[in-house]
């Protein structure tokens, strides 16, 4: 697809709410079991992680601050010598596989040179170090898990694709062995396995083996996710082997098993919603050259699962503010299940990652016979709220520092946070993401009376 | 470079941000990265404000970096004065903008020629001060902002109310019970016939802030925030001040006399008469408080030398410390705080009180401190709270900071007479719930634990599950995890399946969905 049958895009002045990316340390840290996060940065880097992951913080997480102070930033101290101690220390208490430095916004102004001295204390404490600059100054929310996968593109192993296909055909056959019904699917199977295919964003584990599932159902078989599960897991990349996202925000990190790694990357939609799950598969089929089996007829089910969501939502109408890259996927899926999406507010649009989700979204529009939402790159909080109260949605996505205050201006409100940690991937999941687009709006009849707005602000007017 | 998991209290910025937007129509603008503008989540969750919190960034990004922030900030100002026309725009600083050093003043003072706002740069180092000392500083240099500039165009009224009057300095959001404290505060006053002159910054109009110096005298109810304001106020404007923490039922009659001393100095100039709260301080404390009647009661007894810990800001955690061992005869093993700037007056207040002060912003040495002394009951933060759960002691929430069900919705003060009750039922609920625990474990727990059969599904001979599948309901949150095995069962039942696969359970899944 060229670049120039996407629709135009507004770009605002970047003024808007979003987490800050250090915030993918919170499900990073429990993706990846054997890890250990020190966040180089200042106070307000840690008030913000203590603060947004909330309890978790209590667990005794394997993240920390490695906390600047004066003397680091006036170069009284000499860096190397402080983060050798404080790794020292993350050893000695945790026994991390890896650490994973996070360069914040300080470490970027001071230009503190993390990249040169990973290598050097990664030999002296014999733990590997990664080193993501996922900063406020660069990136939005979930792009944090973006750098962090691109840097850990460098630590995969080599791909080789001899040893590689003799292991796949074990593993299929001990699969085939284990799994009676879909016994047929693996004879032929073989044959394909001579490329491998590799799923990059961290999902949770039951989330990931259900795709898995998915593809294998087609005959393909998943040979690693980036991240996995241990450090030590991680897939072999190398030419040879194709690799998809599952998330719209990991555009670095396709890029760099690209050019680094030598992979090819399958452009296709996200599997988010049963539409997009379908064309997700269809399109690695179409790439592994299979024929994609029952997959009309297994939409066709979960779209039946759906049937009283829809019944809520259907001529509904949603704006997104934009904080978290998900938003053009949950568009197109919300406007598949009927409902008029008026703006999608985006912090940041990759056009060639997010081409096959775009185009995706225009033919869903097309077939719904509804308008192409407004999209709106680094957005105005102020102006879109004032859009807001022109065009009165029935639902507006947003971040929590809006929500209350829009809700008490009368217009419900879902926090777009809990996409990101809801589990919304896959055909098994397709209930989760109108589960909570419909929260708001199935408590609608309950509110208590004449209380329609709710606004100090609004009575001071008055 | 220090090792931190966690913090008591936040960055400088906060504490501007806290008291700037306080105040009715005051705009904070953070010259601060994307992400930045967390404080906003904070107050409208926390606090579940129902209006947009005033508070926008100048976002630093790379080409602030690269260039400077050039006009970025000034246009920012006018764009917030135009939009929103606040009466002030105090312009905020952030770690980032001390690492970049850009001349923030200049930019303040090129755009308070153009905008109809006032506008300051608000004058916190960030690596020199905390939350709660940059909020202090803040609020003073707001109040002295005005007050000068009140003073120059000698639009100040420096006469003193008819009647007896105060200001109740250092209220403000995201404090602890702040909002409950200050009704109270407002009740014990209108009872004292002390009307009351202003509350700042919670609430107040920069325009009356002239009318500051009309008080008879200023109360500040925390140490934290509010003391510089008043000792301003005494220097410029000869105005006294109390800072005595009205919380437990000896502090609030303190409290009282000292306000009895400050209202008769005046009070017999200008009332010609003497004011004596003496009545009404044995009536609150032996009637309306039940705290005094509590502890004499036998239901204390119990409490009798029981080991405490206490940690918390230095307002809460001295008085709270005062209270248990002074009011209510519980042994104080050790009495902490992290306002490491207050140490030394809060060594004098808890000397002699407790075995142990500890002054420490790391909560892993608070963490060990209570791990060591064991004691019966925790009273602290949610960081000590967490604490006294992993270790199993029960933990009465005292002090910031603070979670959202620290702003409950129902009447729940700190202070004054209510208050006392308040903090009695907190404490005695804390100690009572540790004594339940215990005596249940002594005879073995009340529930029939053993005999219950451990596995949630009735017969489980006829459905086998394969390890892999075992292991998947595994990472399901406990909670749940039974019923899921459970419809996961009954639906290979239904479908004849004798051996439930990875397959079957996801499968399961998709149709109890539906």
């Amino acid at each position: 697809m060229k670049t120039s049958d996407i629709p135009t895009f507004e770009c605002e002045t970047g003024n808007y709410h979003t987490f800050c990316p250090i915030s993918c340390v919170a499900w990073l840290y429990q993706k990846i079991e054997d890890s250990f996060f020190l966040v180089v940065g200042t106070k307000t880097c840690g008030y913000f992680l203590q603060n947004a992951p909330g309890v978790m913080t209590f667990a005794e997480p394997r993240y920390a601050m490695a906390e600047s102070e004066e003397g680091d930033i006036s170069a009284q101290l000499n860096d190397q010598k402080e983060l050798e101690r404080i790794c020292l220390r993350v050893r000695s208490d945790r026994n991390p596989s890896v650490i994973i430095w996070i360069g914040t916004c300080t470490t970027e102004i001071i230009k503190m040179d993390l990249e040169g001295m990973a290598p050097k204390l990664e030999k002296q404490i014999g733990i590997p170090i990664v080193v993501a600059r996922a900063n406020g100054l660069d990136y939005a929310f979930t792009q944090g898990e973006d750098t962090v996968l691109a840097a850990m593109t460098h630590r995969c192993p080599e791909f080789h694709p001899r040893v590689m296909n003799q292991q796949e055909g074990d593993v299929a056959k001990l699969v085939a062995a284990d799994v009676s019904p879909s016994n047929k699917f693996f004879d032929e199977k073989i044959g394909l396995n001579r490329c491998s295919l590799v799923l990059f964003g961290s999902l949770p584990s039951s989330v990931a083996s259900q795709l898995n599932l998915e593809l294998k159902r087609q005959s393909i078989s998943v040979s690693g996710w980036l991240p996995s599960q241990k450090y030590n897991e991680l897939p072999a990349l190398g030419e040879g082997v194709y690799v998809c996202g599952v998330n719209p925000f990991l555009s670095r990190t396709a890029t760099a098993s690209m050019r680094r790694r030598k992979c090819q990357l399958i452009g296709a939609p996200f599997p988010i919603g049963p539409d997009g799950t379908r064309a997700w598969i269809e399109k690695i089929c179409s790439v592994f050259d299979v024929k994609p089996d029952g997959l009309e007829e297994r939409e066709n089910q979960i779209w039946k699962i759906l049937i009283d969501y829809l019944e809520i939502i259907t001529g509904k109408s949603v704006s997104f503010m934009g904080d978290n890259l998900l938003e053009i996927s949950i568009a197109r899926f919300l406007i598949r299940c009927g409902m008029v999406v008026y703006e999608v507010g985006i912090p940041y649009m990759d056009r060639r990652y997010q081409a096959a989700e775009l185009l995706l979204l225009q033919q869903t529009c097309k077939k719904m016979k509804r308008p192409m939402p407004r999209i709106v790159e680094k957005p105005d909080n102020y102006s879109q709220v004032q859009r807001m109260h022109e065009l009165q949605p029935d639902l507006a996505i947003t971040g929590m520092a809006h929500a209350n205050p829009s809700e008490a201006r009368d217009i419900d409100t879902k926090w777009s946070v809990e996409f990101t940690f809801a589990q919304i991937h896959g055909s098994a999941n397709a209930r989760d993401a109108p589960e909570l687009v419909t929260r708001p709006l199935r408590r609608r009849g309950d509110s208590v009376s004449d209380c329609r707005s709710l606004s100090r602000q609004t009575l001071d007017v008055q | 470079m220090k090792l931190a998991y966690w913090m008591y209290a936040g960055p400088a910025h906060i504490g501007t941000l806290r008291v700037a937007s306080s105040f009715k129509n005051v705009h904070a603008i953070m010259h601060a990265p994307l992400g930045d503008d967390y404080f906003n989540v904070m107050r409208s969750t926390s606090e579940r404000e129902r209006d947009f919190t005033p508070v926008t960034a100048s976002v630093v990004d790379r080409h602030v970096l690269a260039r400077g922030s050039q006009e970025k900030v000034i246009s920012n100002i006018s764009r917030k004065d135009e939009e929103q026309h606040p009466d002030l725009i105090v312009s905020t600083p952030t770690c980032t903008s001390s690492i970049l050093q850009e001349d923030l003043q200049n930019f303040v003072d090129r755009a308070s020629l153009s905008s109809e706002s006032d506008v300051i740069l608000a004058d916190v180092n960030y690596h020199r001060v905390n939350e709660l000392q940059a909020a202090d500083r803040t609020l003073e240099q707001i109040i002295r902002f005005y007050l000068d500039r009140a003073r120059k165009r000698s639009t100040l009224d420096r006469s003193v109310t008819d009647t007896p009057s105060a200001n109740i300095i250092g209220i403000f959001t995201l404090g602890f019970h702040n909002q409950h404290d200050c009704r109270e505060l407002k009740r014990l006053l209108g009872e004292l016939g002390v009307a009351v002159n202003q509350v700042i910054p919670e609430g107040g109009y920069l325009k009356y802030l002239g009318d500051l110096p009309r008080a008879w005298f200023n109360i500040v109810p925390y140490r934290e925030v509010g003391l510089m304001t008043a000792t301003f106020l005494e220097k410029e404007y000869g105005m006294p001040y109390i800072s005595i923490t009205p919380m437990g039922i000896s502090n609030t009659a303190n409290f009282i006399a000292q306000i009895g001393k400050l209202v008769n100095v005046w009070a017999y100039a200008l009332l010609e008469k003497r004011l004596n709260y003496k009545l009404y301080v044995d009536n609150q404390t032996k009637f309306v408080s039940q705290a005094a009647w509590f502890s004499k009661s036998i239901d204390c007894q119990n409490l009798a030398g029981k080991e405490a810990a206490i940690f918390g800001d230095a307002t809460h955690a001295a008085s709270i410390t005062k209270i248990l061992v002074k009011e209510m005869g519980i042994r104080v093993s050790c009495s902490g705080t992290y306002c490491k700037h207050d140490a030394e007056r809060f060594n004098e207040q808890v000397q002699g009180l407790c075995d142990e002060v500890v002054v420490t912003e790391d909560h892993t040495e608070v963490g060990d401190m209570i791990a060591r002394i064991e004691p019966s009951a925790i009273f602290g933060t949610q960081m000590e709270r967490h604490i006294g759960k992993r270790i199993d002691i029960p933990c009465g929430v005292i002090s910031s900071p603070v979670h959202i069900q620290n702003s409950p919705l129902g009447y729940r003060p700190f202070l004054g007479y209510e208050g006392t009750n308040q903090i009695a039922d907190l404490i005695y609920n804390s100690f009572n719930l540790g004594m339940e625990d215990h005596s249940s474990d002594v005879f073995g727990g009340h529930d029939t634990k053993g005999i219950s059969t451990k596995s949630l599904s009735t017969d489980k001979s006829d459905i086998n599950w394969t390890p892999e599948a075992e292991s998947e309901p595994n990472r399901i949150p406990g909670f749940v995890r039974g019923k899921i095995k459970r419809n996961t069962e009954v639906f290979a039942r239904q479908n004849n399946i004798s051996e439930i696969t990875i397959d079957a359970t996801y499968a399961a899944k998709e149709k109890s969905n539906s």
